[in-house]
């Protein structure tokens, strides 16, 4: 059982986490996205083999962050949060 | 077979007899006694039958590496099934049951099977019951097929799990895992120590050893005193059977008198592996007649409970380890024959040796009574002890991604390049003899001494299968593989170690192949030309031995699992007579009164005079903040932002994928307040899908969330009598239509309850949300009110009629994975709103805009047959096959009106009303007319009668 490190909560069991998709997928917006685009979005992952950015819930609190991660050696860096991540206010 | 108990010796209690039960037959033991040793000691040869000849088999191991001897074990509080006798004690009034064996392991009426062996070789079961259908022949197979039974009335016994957080975990309590125990623990780590057998020592309960001068049974009580005192956790009866992700070492621990298993979670900062190392059988003809042991085994049994094998013992070795074994034997009192493989070999005085011999074939029907050698020698005896070498016991290693490196000395896989926080120590780390154990520790433990002992040398020649042989040689016994089946598998091409597994199933069954998996990988490598780490190993998997299906589960079990939510209310409930049952989680009243005709008189009452109705479970989270009006437009299909405060607007929440997420009213208490009412059932849902959007792409600090589902109440008073009723019920406040319109809120202070004007009824409905602990008062007085005006509490049934005369849908319902809200009539803002909001991009693919789409219609029987089905499909009969053209969604009888009503989704239903279509269900054709999504008051002037 893996151990994720929640931004707000500090290290906790996997179990208490849910997956949340790729980092970096952002939203298409505007009147003219295409079709293929907006697939792209909605359907499309990115399931690397090694590095993966990805975004986890941590459901206990409510956090969502990004968590930087390997797929095969199971190296987990300590969550970030998302306005981190991303450069939000 | 003449083992038999020695009137002295061995760590048994004889003041303490007992007896238990083998196939209905008594067995007597000591307390100290395992249930192997009793039978052992019973002189009762043949104790199981092998999983697919059925040919009779005795104990070969004495530990967790027995491959034959298995029973469902009754008593002791519980009915455990497939049971390793060998490592369960013996316990008065236990009922054991062979398994493989019908009716007894003595007397299988299958038994016969062994004789038709070489027409079912591996592969046997793929290649002939392929034909007409495998599942012809399997009920038949099956019920022959091997283990033992499952009860399935037993639920088991819910087990503890327990997490723990120390410096180092120990794994094997034998002399060098204790040594490094005691190290560690004397330089102040916390250390915890686990064996799987029922008492620590490991090898020194049955092996000569001296440790730093003193014998190994007087260094073992000093050891263990010393644990204790220095705070060591010493597990017994304890299994590390796995190691995972991150540095966890899982651990089962067996319980005894009816307990249920614990399941430990250890996150240690270092793991030791002292886990030992597993004796290998000798390839020979019928090696696995009863009576046959691994010489490890055999001076277990002899040291430990004082039961000798045989009278006359061929003792049969490649290594220096069979030398001890025969001596033992012999001062014990048996005659002894010691056929060692190694030409050099020397042995005690007492026995007969055979250097540079090694055996052909055992006879014997049903136990062994004598052997043949390479040299054609035939000796008499009642019992064979084999050493084939020995394994290093390094699945933990493995499991945690260690490379295995092939040891051509030792003959066996040790552990390659080292795995940061796990240190491999003992004979597990191919340290053979305890003084090359323990002179290792110092090294891999970074400590400045360490105990140390002397010992003969270790030293084996190999002892391989070998192919070409006419005869039957076992590698498996488990399983029952043979040499031949290794070689069907090679002529197959199944030479991958992970294929050869798979079609033989060696090393498949229950033991994993503790025993056999070198054997025959050793085999492979021989038939194919290649070295035994070329053929390499097949992936090691927790667990490393079976752990119950209870110990995972732990205390999680029936309501715990998914606990059911209780309503504020549910003592009023009661009282009333209302039959609870769980409806989204939540246990609700179904209805009130002793039998489902009370549905239709609830629905009834509401419709002429009012109704109650716990509504508690809806969902009630509020959204505040400067920007939340701007965020609920992007949430919601609708517009939001333009409710006036102290307003409802109902609306949608899609999906990013344009599909309806849910529906509810949102309720705006001030400029920056919001309270997002959802179904009860999608709660949790919206909630997160709230948290999702708000974290995403608001700035933290302009919204907040909070879900007050939990903590409020709501009671929802409806029907023609409502206004009345809460009037009566004391609740002072101007409920005049124009004062208070319908879709409008209202926070009364005086009351300190919250009261809105929605409606799921049509009817003219109030929702009063109070705080939880206020809830039953407030109920109470007006459940008195309502009586007074006709009316009273309605369940859940009662409700859903009445929102189905009004066309009123539930999402999840009457919309499914792939309706958009123009599919349920509402494509306004799709047309209208200007600002983005979840799934609006979606709602412009060609999927969506496709005029075919299966749109939300009501439905009335067009046959006189009444109810319509919930499920069935409308068809179009115009093609050459009927074809679907969407299904019924709900199905209620009316209250109000006079006729059964339906609601669902049928293609182009929008554009169809008025037509007459067939609908299907379970072979039934039936008649039903489309009509608008509404029976009762389309115009809505019930909501303000
Ligand atoms: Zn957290």
């Amino acid at each position: 059982m893996q151990i994720f490190s929640c931004p707000f909560c500090g290290p906790r069991p996997e179990y208490e986490f849910h997956f949340g998709g790729d980092l970096g997928n952002h939203r298409p917006e505007g009147p003219e996205v295409s079709a293929e685009v907006w697939a792209q979005y909605l359907h499309f992952r990115n399931n690397p083999k090694g590095a993966s950015e990805e975004i986890w819930l941590h459901m206990t609190c409510g956090e969502i962050f990004a968590l930087q991660r390997d797929t095969l050696t199971m190296e987990a860096a300590p969550g970030q949060a998302l306005t981190a991540a991303e450069g939000r206010p | 077979m003449t083992a038999r108990r020695l009137p002295r010796g061995g760590e048994i209690d004889r003041t303490r007899p007992l007896r238990f039960t083998f196939d209905g037959q008594a067995v007597s033991g000591f307390h100290g006694d395992t249930l192997a040793s009793a039978l052992l000691a019973s002189g009762q040869p043949v104790l199981g039958r092998s999983f697919k000849y059925r040919r009779p088999r005795g104990l070969f191991g004495a530990g967790v590496e027995e491959p034959n001897i298995y029973a469902d074990v009754t008593g002791d509080g519980q009915f455990r099934p497939n049971q390793r006798v060998t490592t369960e004690p013996a316990i008065e009034g236990l009922d054991l049951r062979a398994v493989n064996a019908s009716p007894t392991a003595r007397n299988d009426r299958t038994g016969f099977i062994d004789l038709c062996a070489r027409f079912i070789p591996s592969g046997f079961y793929y290649k002939t019951f392929m034909w007409p259908d495998w599942h012809l022949f399997e009920p038949r197979i099956r019920a022959m097929a091997g283990l033992g039974r499952v009860e399935t009335g037993q639920t088991g016994p819910s087990g503890d799990q327990i997490n723990h957080f120390c410096d180092v975990v120990v794994v094997g309590a034998g002399p060098v895992g204790i040594a490094a125990a005691l190290a560690l623990a004397r330089r102040g780590d916390e250390v915890m120590l686990v064996d799987e057998g029922s008492r620590i020592g490991g090898s020194l309960l049955y092996r000569d050893a001296r440790i730093d001068g003193v014998p190994g049974a007087d260094w073992l009580p000093a050891a263990s005193a010393e644990l204790a005192a220095l705070g060591v956790r010493v597990l017994t009866r304890t299994t590390a059977f796995g190691i995972y992700d991150h540095g966890l070492i899982a651990l089962n621990q067996r319980r005894e008198a009816g307990r249920p298993d614990t399941l430990w979670r250890v996150r240690p900062d270092r793991i030791v592996l002292a886990a030992g190392a597993i004796e290998r059988p000798l390839p020979f003809a019928q090696n696995d007649l009863p009576g046959i042991l691994s010489a490890q085994a055999g001076l277990a049994y002899l040291r430990r409970f004082a039961v000798l094998p045989g009278a006359r013992l061929v003792i049969a070795t490649n290594n220096s380890t069979g030398a001890e074994v025969a001596g033992a034997m012999a001062a014990a009192g048996a005659s002894v024959t010691l056929i060692d493989r190694r030409p050099q070999a020397t042995g005690p005085d007492t026995v007969d040796l055979r250097a540079g011999r090694s055996l052909r074939r055992a006879f014997g029907r049903g136990q062994v009574t004598g052997v043949e050698l390479d040299d054609g020698t035939r000796l008499d005896c009642d019992g064979v002890l084999v050493s084939g070498g020995f394994t290093a016991s390094i699945h933990l290693f493995a499991q945690a991604r260690g490379k295995l490196a092939w040891d051509d000395r030792r003959l066996t896989f040790l552990p390659g390049a080292e795995v940061p926080g796990l240190t491999v120590i003992g004979a597990a780390a191919g340290h053979f003899t305890l003084a090359d154990g323990l002179a290792a520790l110092p090294a891999a433990l970074g400590l400045s001494s360490a105990p140390v002992a002397e010992s003969a040398p270790y030293d084996i020649t190999p002892a391989w299968p070998e192919p070409g042989r006419k005869d039957r040689v076992w590698v498996d016994y488990q399983h029952d593989v043979t040499a031949k089946d290794v070689e069907l598998a090679a002529r197959e091409n199944f030479v991958s170690v992970e294929h050869l597994k798979r079609y033989t199933t060696l090393g498949m069954a229950t033991d994993q192949g503790k025993t056999s998996n070198l054997n025959g990988l050793a085999l492979m490598g021989q038939i194919t030309g290649r070295t035994i780490p070329e053929v390499g190993t097949t992936t090691y998997r927790p667990p490393f031995t079976p752990v119950p299906y209870a110990s995972f589960a732990g205390p999680r079990g029936a309501s715990r699992m998914n606990p059911v939510r209780r309503l504020a209310l549910e003592t009023q409930h009661r009282a009333a007579g209302a039959v609870l049952a769980e409806y989204g989680g939540w246990l609700r009243p179904v209805h009130y009164g002793r039998d489902e005709t009370a549905i239709l008189t609830e629905a009834r009452m509401a419709r002429q005079a009012v109704g109650l109705f716990d509504a508690s479970p809806l969902g009630k989270i509020e959204v505040i903040g400067p920007d939340a009006a701007e965020f609920l437009d992007f949430i919601y299909y609708n517009t939001m932002s333009t409710v006036k405060s102290g307003h409802c607007r109902y609306g949608f929440i899609l999906s990013e994928s344009g599909v309806v997420f849910d529906d509810g009213v949102l309720v705006r208490l001030d400029v920056d307040r919001f309270v997002v009412s959802c179904s009860s059932s999608h709660t949790a849902g919206v909630h997160a899908l709230l948290e999702e959007w708000r974290q995403d792409r608001f700035p933290r600090k302009a919204i907040f969330i909070h879900n007050a589902t939990a903590e409020t109440a709501t009671i929802t008073v409806s029907g023609p009598r409502a206004r009345d009723t809460i009037v009566a019920a004391g609740i002072a406040a101007d409920l005049s239509d124009a004062a208070f319109p319908h879709m409008t809120s209202r926070w009364l202070a005086a009351e300190a309850l919250r009261l809105t004007r929605v409606s799921f009824t049509g009817d003219r409905s109030y929702e009063i949300s109070v705080r939880q602990d206020r809830a039953a008062a407030l109920w109470d007085r007006l459940a008195e009110a309502a009586a007074r005006h006709g009316g009273g509490p309605a369940g859940i049934e009662a409700i859903m009629i009445l929102r189905a005369e009004k066309g009123f849908i539930v999402i999840g319902k009457d919309s499914d994975g792939m309706t958009r809200p123009m599919d349920l009539g509402v494509s306004g803002p799709l047309r209208t709103k200007k600002a983005e909001f979840i799934g609006r991009r979606s709602l412009f693919q060609d999927e969506a805009q496709r005029p075919d789409r299966n749109q939300l219609v009501g439905l009335l029987p067009a046959d006189g047959q009444g109810l319509l089905p919930v499920g069935g499909h409308g068809l179009d009969l115009s093609g050459p096959v009927p074809r679907s053209i969407g299904y019924i969604t709900s199905s209620s009888p009316g209250a109000a009106v006079d006729h059964p009503v339906a609601l669902g989704l049928i293609e182009r239903g929008a554009s169809r009303h008025g037509e007459e279509i067939v609908i299907q269900h379970l072979g039934q054709r039936r008649r039903a007319r489309i009509c608008a999504p509404c029976f009762l008051d389309p115009k809505g002037d019930r909501l303000n009668a």
